[in-house]
């Protein structure tokens, strides 16, 4: 999940699957669309001719929010393929339909969060209820089973008890917690939480922020201006600048995307909320329009509930065949 | 951006009308773009089917088939088939005739229920009521602390027990406290669920039957997916809700979500939220709706927003110099001010989504807030005869008006072409000749 300076990964908490475990949970879900799209296209033979096949798929793809663009794409490849006498069978579609998602879905750079920095600072950033606060007590609670120590800033200054939230989650993970009075300026809290992680020798900071939407120009602003304050302490920083992105989010997921990597450079997206039935192709729009990669997934509302992205499971997840 | 559907179905039909009569072929075309608009608006994808299948059976009859716009005409049957299928206009809260009325929020993980009990809230305050309100959201961290900071800047008494207690003992115990206090209406905000969470989904119908809500409200994201038919049927089930509540649609989500809502379970929309603070909460409109799925900015809307922010003769003189074609630069600043005054705390973005055509227009100029500033500085550093008249900015003068607002003579130029541009738009307007308003203007 984290790229170190010592270049090793740190270790990863094995994932607990008591009970209806996480895992268990999240492919119970998942493998409704997959049976879906599974019983679709489960033994038969593949006849390129058949306009139907084609249709389902675009179906398939458009129902987990992809949109028009990236399925397009997505189906011209194929159809290529197609063409090119490569795919005969069902299974050699469902096949390439996975790779075809999973190679959009790769990014070409590191997808582990960068925490090579001393201190290294994340700000988290997103549309209101996508999760950014969940997630951040998740991340830092992650950081600690790494064995990282952790600040957590608390910039959301606009909305009620949203810094009580933010100190419960900094209680569970074991992190120390930064805040200011209700009211008072985010740019001054994400300094005052940089500041508080050189000065205790902190390996991570995290920024918390307010809700905003992208439309909304002065908070847009606020967040640049959010961004400067920590540049100015530490050059180079933010490290990274995580986007959180509800998975049940449609088209507009885009926009939300395309204006806050135009406001701060955007270097990952945390897909939440992925333990339910929406299947985040949002994500796979993104990818494709913007090329802004997912770096982590949120499935569920549990401290624990935080995953690298993995392409690969998420492409199975959207269609693999079979159980 | 996404293209207007009428932008879209513009350039595929109304071209074609040269060649005499549309064919079965125009038409196919036109229902693809239909289809296209729709989902990029979030529309679900079978509702989006069967929807087609209706708009096209009517676009093959005559009032299409002889307009002298074709793609118009089909543009106004989608609206108009679209509203329909939104339903009426929004209906607010039953109240019981024996007090306190109970309102049971529901929704997703992120959704807004607690700010909407605020919001909710608030309006029952102004009606004269006396509301409260419960905090049943013991999942989230704050929630209950959320709620209570809200119920304190409204005077709104919360009744809370903490954090450990069971949600459906809470709920039940804060009616009563509700009755024995003498508020006569009680929301009671829950924890956000996933639809497919059987325990929490169960939890709910518990505080349902615990309560006996008279609303039962789901709380809808206008920024969900396909995936809002999955939880608009789930909570249905669970809880037969007689109601949604559309949030955050202060940004440019399009909304098509709620389509599915009331084609799949048929029921209403009763308010749409409009920003964080406590008091942007509006009655739902169909029309306005569709519009805006359409991509044909929320005209009414904008109109409504306008006349509370412009006087009647600021608005009276606007007026009558667009008539006469009198619109200098001096009015372009003084234009852009109140379209600051008017998306003051929500954005141009907001503002622009909400103009049909003439957001297009807009759009095109690529005005934003930053240039806003900017093209304020420009025109503050002309001197007023310059502003009256453009024509007089030569290349020297150019120049100084650069060095005077810190631009440059290029940014200079662009905006006298912008203004230009306006201007003629302006006189378009100034004629009666809304530019690309397809009959909207007669709702
Ligand atoms: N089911 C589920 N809920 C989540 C997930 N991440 C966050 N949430 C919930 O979504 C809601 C909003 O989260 P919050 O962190 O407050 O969002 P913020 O407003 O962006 O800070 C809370 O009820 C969270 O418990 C997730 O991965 N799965
Ligand atoms: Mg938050």
């Amino acid at each position: 999940m984290f790229r170190t300076a010592d270049g090793e990964d740190a270790p990863e908490p094995e994932p607990e699957e008591t009970g209806r475990g996480l895992f268990a949970r999240l492919r119970d879900n998942l493998s409704r669309s997959r049976r879906a799209m599974a019983q679709q296209l489960a033994g038969v033979m593949f006849d390129p001719a058949d306009t139907e096949v084609w249709e389902r798929l675009e179906e398939a793809l458009l129902l987990s929010d992809c949109g028009v663009p990236a399925t397009v794409t997505v189906i011209e490849r194929l159809e290529a393929d197609a063409d090119a006498g490569r795919l005969t069978t069902a299974d050699e579609l469902s096949a390439r339909l996975q790779q075809i998602i999973a190679e959009l879905m790769t990014p070409s750079d590191d997808p582990r969060i960068d925490i090579t920095a001393h201190p290294a600072v994340l700000l988290v950033t997103g549309v209101n209820g996508t999760g950014k606060t969940t997630s951040i007590g998740k991340i830092a609670w992650h950081l600690r089973e790494a064995g990282r120590t952790c600040v957590i800033g608390a910039a959301d200054t606009f909305r009620a008890a949203a810094g009580e939230q933010l100190e419960t989650w900094a209680q569970r993970a074991g992190a120390d917690f930064v805040s200011s009075q209700s009211g008072g300026d985010p740019a001054a809290v994400a300094f005052d939480a940089v500041a508080a992680a050189e000065s205790r020798d902190r390996d991570v900071v995290i920024v918390d922020t307010a809700g905003r939407l992208h439309t909304q120009g002065h908070l847009m602003d606020e967040l640049r201006k959010i961004h400067r304050v920590i540049a100015g302490r530490i050059d180079g920083a933010p490290h990274e600048v995580l986007l959180t992105i509800d998975a049940t989010t449609g088209q507009n997921g885009l926009q939300q995307a395309r204006l806050f990597a135009e406001a701060v450079e955007v270097t990952g997206i945390v897909l939440t909320k992925l333990d339910g039935t929406a299947k985040g192709g949002i994500a796979l729009a993104i990818a494709h329009e913007l090329g802004i990669p997912v770096k982590l997934i949120g499935i569920g509302e549990g401290i624990e509930d935080l995953r690298p992205f993995d392409p690969a499971d998420f492409a199975r997840a959207l269609f693999a065949g079979g159980e | 951006m996404f293209e207007s559907l009428s932008d879209r179905l513009g350039a595929t039909l109304d071209g074609l009308r040269s060649q005499g009569r549309l064919s079965e072929e125009d038409i196919q075309k036109a229902m693809r773009e239909i289809r296209l608009a729709l989902l990029e608006a979030d529309v679900n994808f079978g509702v989006v089917r069967d929807f087609v299948a209706k708009v096209r059976e009517r676009a093959m009859g005559a009032e299409v088939m002889e307009s002298l716009t074709p793609g118009q005409q089909v543009v106004k049957i989608v609206h108009e088939e679209l509203t329909e299928l939104m339903g009426s206009a929004g209906s607010g809260l039953s109240f019981a005739n024996r007090p306190p009325t109970v309102v049971l929020m529901a929704g997703l993980q992120g959704a807004g229920k607690t700010t909407m009990c605020g919001k909710l809230a608030r309006v029952l305050a102004k009606q004269k009521r006396s509301p409260a309100m419960v905090a049943c959201d013991l999942q989230r961290p704050a929630a209950v602390q959320q709620l209570q900071t809200l119920g304190k800047s409204l005077q709104v008494p919360v009744y809370e027990r903490g954090t450990d207690a069971d949600p459906v003992e809470v709920a039940k115990w804060g009616v009563e406290q509700a009755r024995a206090q003498g508020r006569d209406v009680v929301i009671i905000d829950t924890a956000g669920r996933l639809h497919i969470d059987e325990e929490l989904m169960d939890q709910l119908v518990r505080v349902k039957q615990a309560t006996k809500p008279h609303n039962v409200l789901l709380v809808l994201d206008s920024m969900t997916g396909q995936d809002a038919v999955n939880v608009a049927q789930a909570f249905a089930e669970a809880v037969d809700y007689d109601g949604v509540i559309l949030t955050k649609l202060d940004g440019d989500a399009r909304g098509g979500a709620a389509l599915a809502v009331r084609a799949v379970t048929g029921k209403p929309i009763k308010y749409v939220s409009v920003g964080e603070k406590l008091d942007q909460l509006e009655p739902f409109h169909p029309d306005r709706l569709a519009s805006r799925i359409l991509g044909m900015g929320d005209v009414m809307s904008l109109i409504e927003r306008a006349q509370e922010q412009i006087s009647e003769t600021e608005a009276r003189e606007m007026e009558a110099k667009l008539r006469k074609s009198e619109f200098t630069l001096e009015d372009f600043l003084g234009q852009l001010r109140q379209v600051r005054k008017m998306t003051a705390g929500q954005g141009m973005a907001g503002l622009l989504g909400m103009l049909p055509g003439v957001g297009r227009q807009i759009k095109n100029l690529k005005v934003d807030e930053r240039q806003i500033d900017r093209v304020e500085a420009i025109i503050l550093s002309m001197t007023p005869s310059e502003r009256r008249n453009p024509r007089l900015i030569d290349g020297s003068r150019r120049r100084r008006i650069a060095a005077g607002s810190g631009t440059n003579v290029q940014q200079v130029n662009q905006l006298l072409g912008q203004f230009k541009q306006m201007q003629r738009m302006m006189k378009q307007v100034g004629k009666g000749k809304m530019p690309q308003l397809p009959g909207l203007m007669r709702r």
